[in-house]
Order: structure tokens, then C-alpha cells, then sequence
């Protein structure tokens, strides 16, 4: 196997000296010792007598405490218990993730009457139990401190709503005949519809669907093309080869999760069967779908529509005009070529919200015959409706004083519309202006009315993603605060008396046929036709490509360029107050916290004059986390943000997330309106999106931007701390390399273990500890590095399912990171060379070694092996000497530094003079509303001790039981991780190693030519293996020799070798 | 480190529970005598022989009580909540029912039981007794039709009148009794060796004035006496024995800290599960459902206590007289006013007239929020007795915590404890200890063997 250079930092890449000294330390953080010097103990800061004097309160403070009385529990049993309810046993309700337009079929589970962790339903034919970081996050938002709790008038609370519906009818009867205006985001539910219809019926006036990130570029390009304003159906799983112009359809666009799952299938190796999917990817930033492509090309943004012209002409065999660069019209040709080949097999999407760039990306789809085969224009998608234009022109009415009336639910223009300031002035124009959002957020605060909407874990309602598939919500809480739902107020406007819960019902027995059915569809939270619309096609009409094409060869180009991106966790920022996704790193970038200028190393070479291939200068960059802060500008548009070198960014465009920077008109009450965990968080860019007429452009052309002198601390995950210099972690291949021998990785690992007697024997004949028995039950996982995407739902899963802390962001940045499992990032190839970047994630979690390392070094045996394969933590015997940490060559282990959730006895302790206070997001974490969602079946840890993956040991154990009491044999679906049940790409296998049967068992034996462990070598024995990431590409990234690696090179230099 | 046989870790445990629980040893005996019995009868024939026949013989015996007993047990758990077989409750009364109506035909006393809102559609009788009653009897399809035929036949032969038959007292011991007796010999003893200790003190103090009286006499200077407060020998003696006594009241105290057994707060309501459990031999799953299903087993809610309190609205004082703790009679009369006064029934008007309120019971056994329990794990899977961790619980009144809760107590039972290896399909896949067993059939697969004393079977 070639050797291949990862690196996740740039001193890893240059082998600095900072990367030296940290390969030597292993641990980032510095060890709290107050040094002595030599003026002996007594001068020192804690000389010896305040020892003894602490010493000594500590033990009278302990005695003090633990001589306490105990305290008189109550036990308080229902007056009336419901019969199906079982106190201590979860409850699962089928319901639907709604954020926006979006809509994910779910199951959440109740325990004792409070959600506390969302599962995809796995009836959903199109969701297929999938779920997303953002919707395993979700159930936190169910607790947020920062809802809103009451319906107001002017700020001022409003005792009942029939009082309040008195108010607001009166409003409205007041409007003197100006139009009503309903503003929301896409609405898929056909009996909000109805209601809304109704409303406006009796006030007359006009619902507008605002997406604050719109796909209207491809609704109207479609409208051109097919004569629909719609978008079709993706089937990734039809697709063989996948071109993507700045799509990251695997992370953040349109469907991600609906399509990762797809878009897995065709990329899973099964044994020897390696017929998969290839991706092209061209785009601009460094994406989550750029990093996982096997091919990876990039353009400024404003090349977007010549790429995509360029691939058309390439197709139709015409020459390739207006691009420029060499590489990316090789990369054009190839990614032609091999669309040609696949015909009726490819597909070709696009990013962009600029209807001419999409009319050609529908041309190129009808040319390659994706259309009725990979693109399925039966089964409309219908999550995404909003049209630019029509919001622009109801701003600009408002703006008139046309609109009497407005009512908003779930939009926040007035944060996310690319001219907020203009809607805000609008806005306050309106007669009459009610606000259904659940918080006071930006847009809610500058309304008359506020009417808070319930959560959707509070709901009653209805989703249609697709025609004919429905996804029911149900209520699976009673409402937490005296909130109503958006329909039920809207009903109540309308004169209609009907309860929403009640309207909801008669509409779906009415539909169903029976109140059994619509029973039936509540259980299941899912109505689907019996048999799937068989895919088909749309006629198309070629007369708009023209003047496309024509529109898009005069874009003009800027020196340099700005593309507006969201992040995998935050997306758009309506979750912003989220601490869990706040605290999810960026895939690429690993920083957490914040938004950033992403900028290439060339770029940054010419800023800061840092080249990160010099190992002194990318050290000065890299060690300390005070970043530069540039300004951006753009016009009269500015943001001043700290700038993060990342590889793989084309060299003349910057890229930033947008969904931070979330801020009340009052800063001050940011904290109390918005959330502690949003305050402060980044700046807002969407006003770096511009309105060109007919849609929203998420870039801009030509930026000007200007470096300060001003630092600011990004708190970045990656390089918290190393592997001490082994390099045995990650392994991949190409396509080539592995058709050609397959069993290259097993012959590799027998060859590594020969001393032993190779792998079958290294177990016992590489140790001299004794080996241990595992009758009955070895747990096992494997994690198949083809299909992992970087898209964190695992990580959130994780957080939700482990009560795993929140540290804010001075903790990470003190690298006191509490994440189970995070997910790794390696880049191969020359960071100067954008094209030669490759990207790998590694999901990286406790070994579970069946030789641990850890275990030996424990002086209380508070870590510990068990009889399964477990590596145990016990968190009431951990003194907190953290040796394991230090012996974990995995680097897996998370030490308690600050009592996080409030768990110790003294709550002085959250509030120290020495490290400091905590931050307002961790508060808010343990507050007593938000510390509902804890998974009562987990500890939830205090200060000083330990903790790590412990392969949700709990759900284990309940399925076990559940097995036990069903007198039966354990199965897969009993005992699953909430990684592995949250990966909406099946990347993550876990069962029973022992059964031959399981699906462990079965994914180790067909795929052991892709199978290994990491740092095998020294004899740790994870009970997690790795699959091998296999690249669909001829091409090798490597380093060493800064140039690219084709079959034919790599057989010369093995040969060399 | 390799450790999951634990038996390293709870050693020190083990070293003080078997030091100072005495009733620890008395049950490490059984296990021993067992043992004794196993070897006689695996190596002589005859003996196995008349094991084997008394073993069938007890066995035979055993089934024949176990078959009348399923007819009445069945009734408690399913149809005593709402029947009673002398007086009308939320039912009819049952004694006698088969004169009455079609039940005389023990098929339409079946197909009633399985469904009988079905029944009830074609049948005028059950129509008329819905009617009378005013609710309708819940629907039992899980009862087979000889559980069904057993509750007949339980109810065929019961006693024309109550109490002339009656269930079988308890018998026994009084735990309370038993340990106060104990005490009482502690005391004895403690009074003895403070006698004798008295005595040796006198015997000494005399032997030494002797000595002295006869030193004098033949004039041996003897040295000035020393007050034995000032004697460095028992000053010596004493130290040490307060060293070693207040150490072990130390540790012991240390140790015991947050543990509550024998804690027995008073409760809102003074509820006898002597009376219940006891006397009335109400199942413990009849209230305590849960303990099958769910970690918890649940303190019933008061809808629970009014399936059967609706109609019992004195305490008749069938099980005697009811003392609370501090001696003062109880009146269950007035206790059951107190189920009406929470759940807003007015017993005179038969209805609910005021909203109910839950009872905040006071919990007795609480474990560390660090400690996992399932109830289920233990009543369902495990097969284990309530009293096994709850004591005697038919002989109290009120509730008091028997056992230590302790961690060493746990792993003690997780020791001796067989699980159901050869019955529960679940085990199946423990290949080995099946082959074990196969060679060795007195083996006993305990809990501890399939990892029940491994940390994270409890804490997570």
C-alpha cells in the first residue's frame, strides 16, 4: 500500500516543532501546577501551610456534608395512571422533525412524560430511519429557557387567548380593507393549508412561503424548462456517476439526509462487489460533499454557470470555451466523459439559487438522460416553495403601506433576509403585525402581537414531502408554557371555534376513512400509498437555454469572491441557541462556536504572509487559537471576522457560514430573548447575499478584503491532542488499487504480524497478559469509512443519548472538549493545490481494546474490562488521576475539569477565581427546564472524574433485558448504539461478535479485505474495527512528492521501494 | 486491568460483611449442607435412591397444593379487585354463581370472561347485570380456559360463609418478635460480661489488697499502692480497647453512612400490608404491577386503591387489631376515609364529588442515583421472590427497609444467585457453561458467572 501522508494540521504536514513538542506531550492542556522556582515552598503562590489549611477544611467541609441528615424523599404515584403507562419505561411516539419546510418522519422517545432523544422513523420510505444532527438537537430546542412562555400585546402579557383573540380580531377588522399577509416558510401540511385559505377568506390578502435559504433559482428554471414550478425527486441510488456544482447535497442541501442515504447505498462495498458510484464534485469552498467527492475540482463562484456550460458543451461534443483553468477543463472533460458512459445511470445537481445556471444543469440532465431515471418528476419534492421574488415584492409592498395586516410563523426576516433592514423598516409600517414564533427573536420583537407557537414535540399536525406521502405529528408533551399552536390561532381568527387537535382529526378521518385508520397513522406517523409512483419523467423544453447560457458566459468575474455556505450543524440559524450543535464542530474546520473567514493557504500566504508549508510559519499560524481578523467588505457591507487557513479552497474565493451572529434590537437582551448559547456566537452575513431580480445570490462577486490588526480566538477541535506520532490510523485506497488486489490490507496486516504468527494468532501470541474468555455476548462495532460523510448526527446522537456536557466555548478552547465521539478529518495532497486535496473522516470514539491500556495504569480499577468486550468506566470510583487518559493511544478519554452540569454539592464550583466562570450556555444547560432532557438511564457526571464512550451501555443492557423477558435470543434490532442509529448513511455496524449471524458478524466476514484496526500493531485489540475508505478515483493525493499519484506512478515508486 | 471476576474488588467488603454480619455466615451454612447432601447422594446408590423417591414424592405433593392454589391465586390477581365472593363489590358477588344465569354452562362462562362486551350482545342476563352494576366487567383474553375453569372451581369449593374455611394464617415467626428477641439477648449478654467484668474488677482489687494485707504482715516493703485510674497497665488496656471499639463504630458508621435499612417513616396513610398482602393474600403484582414490566414497581395510584376500597369502606379488623410503631391502636376505618378524602369520593353519595389529590408516600428504598435498578431484571428475568429483598412483607404493618441495600449485599446475592440458565431461551448463547453443565450438571451458573458482578451490570 502506498504511503500516503494525512494530516489534520499543518504542523503534523511539516512535522514542526510545535507538532514535535505536542507529539511528546500528547495532551494539549497544561498541567495546573503553580511552579515553585526555587524560593522554596513558603514563597511559593500555595506554600505548604495553605495546603495543610485546605487540606483540612476539605476534610472537616466532607465531614460536614456527608454527617448530614438524610433527606425525606417523596414518592408521588399518578391519582389516575394511565393504563399503557409504565413509569422507568420509555414511551415512542411517531411524529415529524419540522424546521422550515423540512420535514423528517421521527419517533421520539418519552420517558416519563418528556421527550428526551429523536429517533428517524424507519417506515418513511423516503427518510428510511435517517436523521441529522440538527434533528437529533432538536429535542433541546423543547427546552430552550429563551422560549417564549406567554401571548403578549405590545410586550405586555395577555392573561387567556380568547382575550387576546379578542384583541387581535379587533385588529384586523381594523386593517380598513388593506390586505392580510401570511408569512411562513414552506408549508407542506395540506390542512394548514386549508386553515390558512380559510383565514384568508375572511381577511383577504395573500400567503407568501419564505425559505430563509430558497431554492427558487431551480423552481423557476424548472418552470422554464418542464413547465413546473417545482422540484423533482433525487434518486441517488439510481445514480452511478454524480456530478455536484457546488450541491453539498450529503450535509446541508435540500434533502441531505434523504439523499445521504441513498447516496451511501451506491457507495457500499460489500466483499468483493466494488461496483460504485462515483462523485465530481466543482465547487468553490471546501465542502462537506467536496471532502467525501472522489473527484474534487474548484472555481470561483461566479464560474459556476460557465462549468456548468462547459460540461454541456462537452457533452455535445462542442469545445470547452470561458474556462480557464487547465485543470478544471480537465476535470470538466473527464466528468463528461464519464457521464457519456453512464447514461441513464448519471446525475447531474447544482447548488446555486441562479435559475440560468439551473436551466443548463437541466439541459445537461436531459443530455446524459437523468430525467424520468435519476430524476424522478412523479414524486415532486415539495419542501422548498419559496420564491424570491414574491418576498421581495411584499416587502417592498410593505414598505408601501399596501399591507394592512401581516401574520409570520416561523420566519425571522429580519435576520435572515439578504436586506433585513429593509424588512424591519417595512415591517414597522404594518397596521397590524402578529408574530407566531416561538421565540422573541429579531423579527418577533418588532411585532405588536406575539403569539408563540408550540414546539413541534408539542404538536399536532401534517407533513407532505412528497405527494402521497404524509408524515403525521403528534403531540408526545403537553405544552410547556401557555403557548398555542400556529393553526389553532389561525382557526380561532378565522371564527372558526374548532381546536386545531379536533380540525386535524376530522380532516384525516375524513381522508382515511375511519378514526381506526387515522389512529393507525398517528402510530405509524407515517401514510404512504401502498405502491410507490413509478418514476418518471417530464417533458422538456429547451427554449430558456439559450439565453442561459448567453446569461451566464457575461457573469462577470471578481478578483476575489465570496460564497455564503451553512454549516452542517447551524445550517440557516434557526437553531442558534442550540448548545449541542453550537458545540458540534465543523467537519472541515473542527472550530466550534463560532463563524469564520475560510481562506485558501495561498491566499493566506499573500494576507498574512504565513506559508503553511513552511513548518515555522505554520506553526506561528497554527498554535496559537487567536486568529487574524479580517474585514470583509462588500459596498457598504462590512464584517470584521478571524480567518482560517483550509486547504482545498479555491485560491481566489472566501467563504462564510451563514445562521450566526443571531442579535435582539437591544443587544443586552440577547441572552434572555434569543438564548444564552446564540448571544454573541459569530456575525451575520446574510447581507452578503444580494437579490438580482429574480432570486437571491448566495455569493458576491468581487470583495474587497482587508486585513487588521486584531486577533480573535477560534476554538478549534482538530489538534487538541495526537497520536504521538503514529501513523497506523488511516487506510484507503482507490478503486484501481483495490480491483487490482483486493486483499491488499489483510496481506499488509499479516505481513505487520508475522512475528506472531500473523493475525490469527496475534491476539494470544502478541501479549504477554493472559487472554481472556468472552462467553456469551462480545459486543462489537464496525465503521465503514466509505460511507462516512462528516455530517455529525452521530456526534449530536451521542451528546443527546450520554447527557454528554456542554463546555462553552473558553472550555474547548482550554481544550476541555467533552465529545464521546468526534469525528476526525485528514487531508491529504499539497495544500497549495486546492485540486489535489483529498479528505477523509474518521469517526473516533473508545476503542472498547480488549487489552486496554488504559485499564492497566487505573490505580482505583475504576476502568475496567468486562466479560463482553466492554471497557467499563465506573464514575463513582474515578479519583480523577487521569493516567488513563494519558495511557489512551486513541486519545478517547474526557476528563471532567469544571463541574459542567451542575452536579457536585458546592455550586461554587461553577464559578471559580482560578479557571474562571463557566460560560452563560453551560447555565443554561443546567437549568432546570433544559436538564429535562437528560437521559435519566445515565449518569450524569461531576467534576473530577472521568468519562468516555461506553457503547451506550445502557441501551445494551435494556435490550438484553428486553430478550431476557421476551424468554428469546438477542437480536441486532435489540441493542443498537445512538451513533449507529442516527447515521443516516449505515456507516456504523454494531452487534454481537460472538453470533455469527449478526450483522457484525456478517459485515466483518464479507468485508475483510477492507478491514483493520487502528494502531493494531501495538496490541490494544479494539473491539471497533474500520473499512477501509475506497476513492473512486485513478488519482492519489501525496504529499512527499507534491505531485499527483496515478496507478502508474504508484507501481513505480512500489517498485523503487 | 483483566478484573471482571470482581472478587478482588469487594473484598474488603466481603472481609466486613463476613466479620460482622452474622446472618451472612448462617446463609453461607446452607449452601455447604447442600453440598454434603450432593456428594452422599452422588456416591451411594441407596441413599440416591430414597432421595429420588422422597424428592418425587414431594414433588407430586407439592403440584397437587400448586393446582388448587392456581384457582385462587388467579382470582386474587385478576378478579379480586372487583369481586368478592360473599359481597357485592364493583361485581357481583361470585360464590355460588354457577346457579345463576347461563353460567351453568362453563363454555358461556369462558367465552363471557374472554370477551364480554361480546357475550353481553346476545346474552339478556349479562345485559341486566350491567345494568344493576353500571360498568362493565374488563374484557380478559389472556386467561386460558383452564385458568378460567381453576377460578370456578376455586370459587365452587369455597366455604358457604366467610371464615369458615379461611386461608391458612401466617405462620412463623414475628420478624419483629424474632429481632427484638435477639436484642434481648445481646442485652442479656452485654449485662453478664459487665457483671463478671465487675466481679474480675472486685476479684482483683481484693487479690491485691490480700497481697498487700500479707506483705505487711510479713513486712515486705511494699510500694505505694496506685489508684487503678493511674495503673499504666489499664490505662494501656483502655486506650486500646477504645482504639479498636471506636475504630470499628468509626468505620462501621463511615460505612453505614446513607444507608437507611430498618428505616420505617410514618406515612401519610397507614397502610398494613399485614393486612393486605397478609391476611387478604392480595398478590404483590396486583398493586405493584410495574415490578414485571418496569424498572419501577410503582406505588399504586389511588384509582388502584378505589378498585377495591370502593366497596370496602371499614376495616372489620379481620387481622386483629393494627398497632402503629409507637404502640397507639390504628383505626382502618379511619384510614380508608383518608384513600376517599384523597381521591374526592364521597362515600355517602357514591360518587366523585371533589378532584383527587395523589398521595406523597414517603420513599423507603432509595439507591444512589449512580446505582441502575430494574425491578423487572429481577421479578420478570430473574425469577426472584419480592421478599427476598423486601423481607417479610406480609408480616408488616408498615413498611420498613429489610435489607441493606448496600453494594456488598447486592454482590453477595449476584453470587449466590443461579439465573434461569436452563429455561430462559436468552442464555442459549452461553455455549460454554451450557457444556459445562452438560459434564457437570451441579454446576451452578450463578449470576456472577455470566457477568452479573461486573461494574457496568449497575453503573452507567
Amino acid at each position: 500500500m502506498e504511503k500516503k501522508k494525512y494530516w489534520q494540521s499543518f504542523g503534523e504536514l511539516n512535522d514542526s516543532a510545535a507538532f514535535q513538542k505536542e507529539k511528546q506531550d500528547e495532551f494539549k492542556e497544561e498541567l495546573p501546577f503553580i511552579d515553585v522556582d526555587d524560593k522554596g515552598l513558603l514563597e511559593a503562590k500555595t506554600p505548604r501551610r495553605d495546603f495543610l489549611k485546605y487540606l483540612g477544611f476539605s476534610t472537616a467541609a466532607a465531614m460536614a456534608a456527608a454527617s448530614c441528615e438524610m433527606p425525606v424523599r417523596h414518592s408521588v404515584p399518578y391519582l389516575f395512571k394511565p393504563q399503557d403507562v409504565i413509569p422507568g419505561e420509555p414511551e415512542y411516539y411517531a411524529t415529524t422533525y419540522v424546521s422550515g419546510g423540512d420535514a423528517i418522519p421521527a419517533v421520539a422517545k418519552v420517558r416519563d412524560g418528556r421527550p428526551i432523544k429523536i429517533e428517524g422513523n424507519e417506515m418513511s420510505s423516503y427518510s428510511r430511519g435517517g436523521t441529522s444532527a440538527q434533528m437529533q438537537a432538536s429535542v433541546l430546542d423543547l427546552y430552550d429557557t429563551a422560549r417564549l412562555r406567554y401571548p403578549a400585546a405590545s410586550k405586555k402579557e395577555v392573561t387567556t387567548f380568547p382575550v387576546l383573540d379578542g384583541m387581535i380580531t379587533s385588529a384586523l377588522a381594523g386593517m380598513g380593507g388593506a390586505p392580510l399577509a401570511i408569512l411562513t416558510p414552506t408549508i407542506t401540511s395540506p390542512t394548514t393549508k386549508q386553515i390558512i385559505a380559510q383565514l384568508l377568506a375572511k381577511y383577504p390578502g395573500r400567503h407568501v412561503q419564505y425559505d430563509a435559504i430558497s431554492y427558487s433559482g431551480m423552481l423557476l428554471a424548472n418552470e422554464t424548462c418542464y413547465g413546473k414550478r417545482a422540484l423533482p425527486s433525487y434518486q441517488f441510488r439510481n445514480a452511478k456517476v454524480v456530478v455536484s456544482l457546488g450541491a453539498d447535497f450529503l450535509t446541508t442541501w435540500l434533502s441531505p439526509v434523504e439523499f445521504q442515504r441513498d447516496y451511501a447505498e451506491g457507495k457500499r462495498i460489500r466483499g468483493a462487489n466494488s461496483d460504485i458510484n462515483k462523485l465530481y464534485q466543482f465547487e468553490s469552498m471546501m465542502s462537506a460533499t467536496g471532502a467525501s467527492a472522489d473527484e474534487r475540482y474548484t472555481h470561483k463562484p461566479s464560474e459556476t454557470g460557465k462549468v456548468a456550460a462547459a460540461l454541456l458543451d462537452s457533452l455535445n461534443g462542442r469545445g470547452i470555451s470561458g474556462i480557464n483553468s487547465p485543470k478544471l477543463k480537465e476535470g470538466i472533460q473527464k466528468a463528461a466523459k464519464d457521464l457519456q458512459l453512464n447514461r441513464g445511470k448519471a446525475l447531474v445537481i447544482s447548488g446555486s439559487n441562479n435559475p440560468n445556471v439551473q436551466i443548463i444543469v437541466n439541459a445537461i440532465n436531459e443530455a446524459v438522460g437523468a430525467n424520468g431515471t435519476t430524476i424522478n418528476w412523479a414524486l415532486p419534492f415539495q419542501t422548498k416553495q419559496g420564491i424570491d421574488s414574491e418576498m421581495a415584492t411584499l416587502v417592498a409592498d410593505m414598505d408601501a403601506g399596501r399591507i394592512g395586516g401581516v401574520i409570520l410563523y416561523d420566519v425571522n426576516p429580519a435576520y435572515d433576509y439578504y436586506d433585513a433592514a429593509k424588512f424591519r423598516s417595512a415591517l414597522q409600517k404594518v397596521k397590524v403585525s402578529i408574530s407566531c414564533n416561538e421565540k422573541l427573536d429579531e423579527t418577533a420583537e418588532l411585532c405588536k402581537f406575539t403569539v408563540p407557537s408550540h414546539h413541534y414535540l408539542e404538536s399536532w399536525g401534517d407533513t407532505e414531502v412528497k405527494p402521497g406521502y404524509f408524515s403525521m405529528l403528534q403531540p408526545t408533551i403537553n405544552p410547556l408554557f401557555k403557548t398555542r399552536q400556529f393553526q389553532e390561532s389561525l382557526l380561532s381568527w378565522s371564527g372558526n371555534p374548532q381546536s386545531y387537535e379536533a380540525y386535524f382529526r376530522g380532516y384525516w378521518t375524513e381522508k382515511l376513512g375511519s378514526i381506526d385508520a387515522y389512529n393507525h397513522a398517528l402510530q405509524d406517523g407515517i401514510v404512504e400509498p401502498a405502491t410507490p409512483a413509478t418514476a418518471g419523467g417530464a417533458s422538456f423544453n429547451a427554449s430558456g437555454l439559450q439565453a442561459a447560457t448567453a446569461a451566464v458566459a457575461a457573469v462577470k468575474e471578481g478578483k476575489r469572491e465570496l460564497v455564503l455556505y451553512q454549516n452542517v450543524a447551524m445550517g440557516d440559524g434557526r437553531q442558534a441557541n442550540n448548545p449541542w450543535l453550537q458545540e458540534t464542530p465543523d467537519p472541515i474546520t473542527r472550530a466550534t462556536w463560532d463563524n469564520y473567514v475560510l481562506i485558501s493557504p495561498a491566499l493566506g500566504k499573500e494576507l498574512f504572509d504565513v506559508d503553511i508549508t513552511n513548518s515555522r510559519q505554520a506553526d506561528e499560524y497554527e498554535v496559537h487559537t487567536s486568529k487574524q481578523i479580517i474585514e470583509v467588505s462588500l459596498g457598504s457591507r462590512k464584517v470584521k471576522l478571524p480567518a482560517l487557513i483550509v486547504p482545498g479552497m479555491n485560491n481566489d474565493t472566501i467563504a462564510i457560514a451563514v445562521g450566526y451572529g443571531r442579535q435582539s434590537s437591544n443587544k443586552e437582551e440577547t441572552e434572555l430573548h434569543i438564548g444564552k448559547a446564540a448571544a454573541g456566537v459569530g456575525q451575520n452575513v446574510f447581507q452578503f447575499a444580494s437579490f438580482n431580480g429574480s432570486t437571491v445570490d448566495w455569493n458576491a462577486g468581487e470583495v474587497t478584503i482587508a486585513k487588521t490588526d486584531d486577533t480573535y480566538k477560534v476554538a478549534t477541535v482538530q489538534t487538541h491532542s495526537s497520536y504521538e506520532g503514529r501513523s497506523e490510523v488511516m487506510k484507503e485506497m482507490t478503486l484501481a488499487e483495490f480491483q487490482k488486489n483486493p486483499s491488499e490490507i489483510p496481506e499488509e496486516r499479516n505481513k505487520e504480524m508475522a512475528p506472531y504468527g500473523g493475525v490469527k494468532d496475534y491476539v494470544e501470541k502478541g501479549t504477554l497478559y493472559p487472554v481472556y474468555d468472552k462467553p456469551g455476548i462480545k459486543w462489537g462495532m464496525s465503521i465503514d469509512l466509505n460511507n462516512c460523510y462528516g455530517c455529525s448526527a452521530c456526534v449530536v446522537a451521542c451528546i443527546a443519548e450520554n447527557n454528554v456536557a456542554v463546555v462553552g466555548k473558553s472550555e474547548v478552547l482550554r481544550y476541555h472538549d467533552m465529545h464521546w465521539l468526534r469525528i476526525d478529518r485528514y487531508f491529504t495532497g499539497n495544500p497549495n493545490d486546492p485540486e489535489s486535496i483529498q479528505t477523509v473522516f474518521q469517526p473516533m470514539l473508545c476503542q472498547h481494546c480488549d487489552n486496554a491500556p488504559c485499564e492497566n495504569v487505573c490505580p482505583v480499577s475504576a476502568t475496567n474490562h468486562n466479560s463482553e468486550g466492554i471497557n467499563q468506566m465506573v464514575y463513582n470510583r474515578c479519583i480523577g488521576t487521569r493516567y488513563c487518559a494519558n495511557n489512551c493511544p486513541y486519545k478517547v478519554r474526557r476528563f471532567n475539569w469544571s463541574d459542567y452540569t451542575k452536579a457536585d454539592s458546592f455550586p461554587d464550583n461553577q464559578d471559580q477565581q482560578v479557571v474562571g466562570k463557566l460560560d452563560p450556555a453551560v447555565f443554561m444547560m443546567n437549568d432546570d427546564l433544559t436538564r429535562m432532557v437528560l437521559n435519566p438511564d445515565v449518569t450524569v457526571r461531576s467534576r473530577g472524574v472521568m468519562e468516555k464512550c461506553s457503547f451506550c451501555v445502557q441501551r445494551l443492557q435494556w435490550g438484553k433485558l428486553k430478550a431476557k423477558k421476551e424468554n428469546r435470543v438477542l437480536t441486532d434490532d435489540d441493542a443498537k448504539t445512538a451513533c449507529q442509529q442516527a447515521c443516516p448513511a449505515r456507516a456504523i455496524e454494531f452487534g454481537n461478535v460472538n453470533n455469527p449471524d449478526s450483522n457484525i458478524s456478517k459485515v466483518r466476514r464479507e468485508n475483510n479485505n477492507r478491514l483493520f484496526y487502528i494502531l493494531e500493531p501495538i496490541h490494544t485489540l479494539p473491539n471497533v474495527n474500520y473499512l477501509a475508505k475506497v476513492r473512486n478515483t485513478d488519482r492519489l493525493a501525496l504529499h512527499e512528492e507534491g505531485r499527483e499519484r496515478t496507478p502508474e506512478t504508484a507501481k513505480e515508486g512500489s517498485k523503487a521501494e | 486491568m483483566q478484573a471482571w471476576s470482581g472478587k478482588k474488588k469487594f473484598f474488603i467488603v466481603d472481609i466486613m460483611l463476613k466479620s460482622c454480619l452474622t446472618f451472612a455466615r448462617g446463609r453461607g451454612v446452607f449452601p455447604s449442607l447442600t453440598d454434603i447432601l450432593a456428594i452422599m447422594i452422588y456416591q451411594r446408590p441407596i441413599v440416591r435412591k430414597l432421595f429420588c423417591s422422597l424428592f418425587f414424592l414431594f414433588i407430586f405433593s407439592s403440584l397437587n397444593k400448586l393446582s388448587a392454589q392456581d384457582g385462587r391465586a388467579l382470582f386474587q390477581t385478576n378478579c379480586a379487585s372487583c369481586h368478592n365472593l360473599y359481597k357485592k363489590l364493583t361485581g357481583p358477588a361470585l360464590l355460588g354463581f354457577k346457579a345463576r344465569g347461563p353460567w351453568a354452562d362453563q363454555k358461556q362462562v369462558r367465552a363471557w370472561v374472554h370477551n364480554p362486551v361480546a357475550y353481553m350482545a346476545k346474552d339478556p342476563y349479562t345485559q341486566g347485570l350491567k345494568a344493576e352494576y353500571g360498568s362493565m366487567m374488563q374484557a380478559f383474553p389472556n386467561l386460558g380456559d383452564k385458568d378460567i375453569d381453576a377460578i370456578a372451581d376455586y370459587i365452587a369449593k369455597a366455604p358457604a360463609a366467610p371464615g369458615a374455611g379461611g386461608a391458612p394464617g401466617v405462620t412463623g415467626m414475628d420478624p419483629a418478635a424474632a429481632a427484638a428477641q435477639s436484642n434481648d439477648n445481646t442485652l442479656l449478654f452485654g449485662i453478664l460480661t459487665l457483671i463478671l467484668a465487675v466481679i474480675a474488677l472486685i476479684l482483683l482489687q481484693v487479690n491485691s489488697n490480700l497481697r498487700k494485707l500479707s506483705d505487711d504482715k510479713e513486712g515486705v516493703p511494699a510500694a505505694e499502692p496506685v489508684p487503678f485510674y493511674r495503673n499504666k497497665a489499664y490505662i494501656y488496656v483502655f486506650t486500646l480497647l477504645l482504639f479498636v471499639v471506636g475504630g470499628y463504630y468509626t468505620i462501621m458508621g463511615a460505612i453505614g453512612l446513607g444507608r437507611t435499612k430498618n428505616y420505617q417513616p410514618t406515612q401519610p396513610i397507614y397502610y398494613s400490608h399485614r393486612v393486605h398482602a397478609g391476611k387478604n393474600q392480595i398478590s404483590c403484582l396486583y398493586c405493584h404491577g410495574n415490578a414485571q414490566d418496569g424498572k419501577h414497581a410503582n406505588i399504586p395510584s389511588i384509582n388502584q386503591c378505589m378498585n377495591c376500597h370502593i366497596a370496602i369502606n371499614e376495616y372489620t379488623g379481620s387481622a386483629g387489631k393494627i398497632y402503629s410503631e409507637d404502640g397507639n391502636e390504628v383505626n382502618g376505618t379511619a384510614e380508608i376515609k383518608k384513600i376517599y378524602e384523597y381521591a374526592g369520593w364521597d362515600p355517602q353519595l357514591k360518587k366523585y364529588t371533589k378532584p383527587g389529590k395523589p398521595v406523597e408516600w414517603i420513599k423507603i428504598h432509595a439507591l444512589p442515583d449512580h446505582v441502575y435498578f430494574n425491578h423487572s431484571q429481577h421479578v420478570t428475568a430473574g425469577k426472584v421472590q419480592c421478599q427476598t429483598c423486601h423481607g417479610p412483607i406480609t408480616e408488616m404493618d408498615e413498611v420498613y427497609q429489610f435489607a441493606e441495600l448496600s453494594m456488598g449485599w447486592c454482590i453477595n446475592c449476584h453470587r449466590e444467585t443461579k439465573v434461569q440458565f436452563a429455561s430462559n431461551k436468552f442464555y442459549s448463547i452461553y455455549e460454554k457453561f451450557h457444556n459445562d453443565l452438560k459434564k457437570n450438571p451441579n454446576e451452578a451458573i450463578t449470576v456472577e458467572k455470566i457477568g452479573g458482578t461486573e461494574c457496568q451490570k449497575c453503573h452507567y
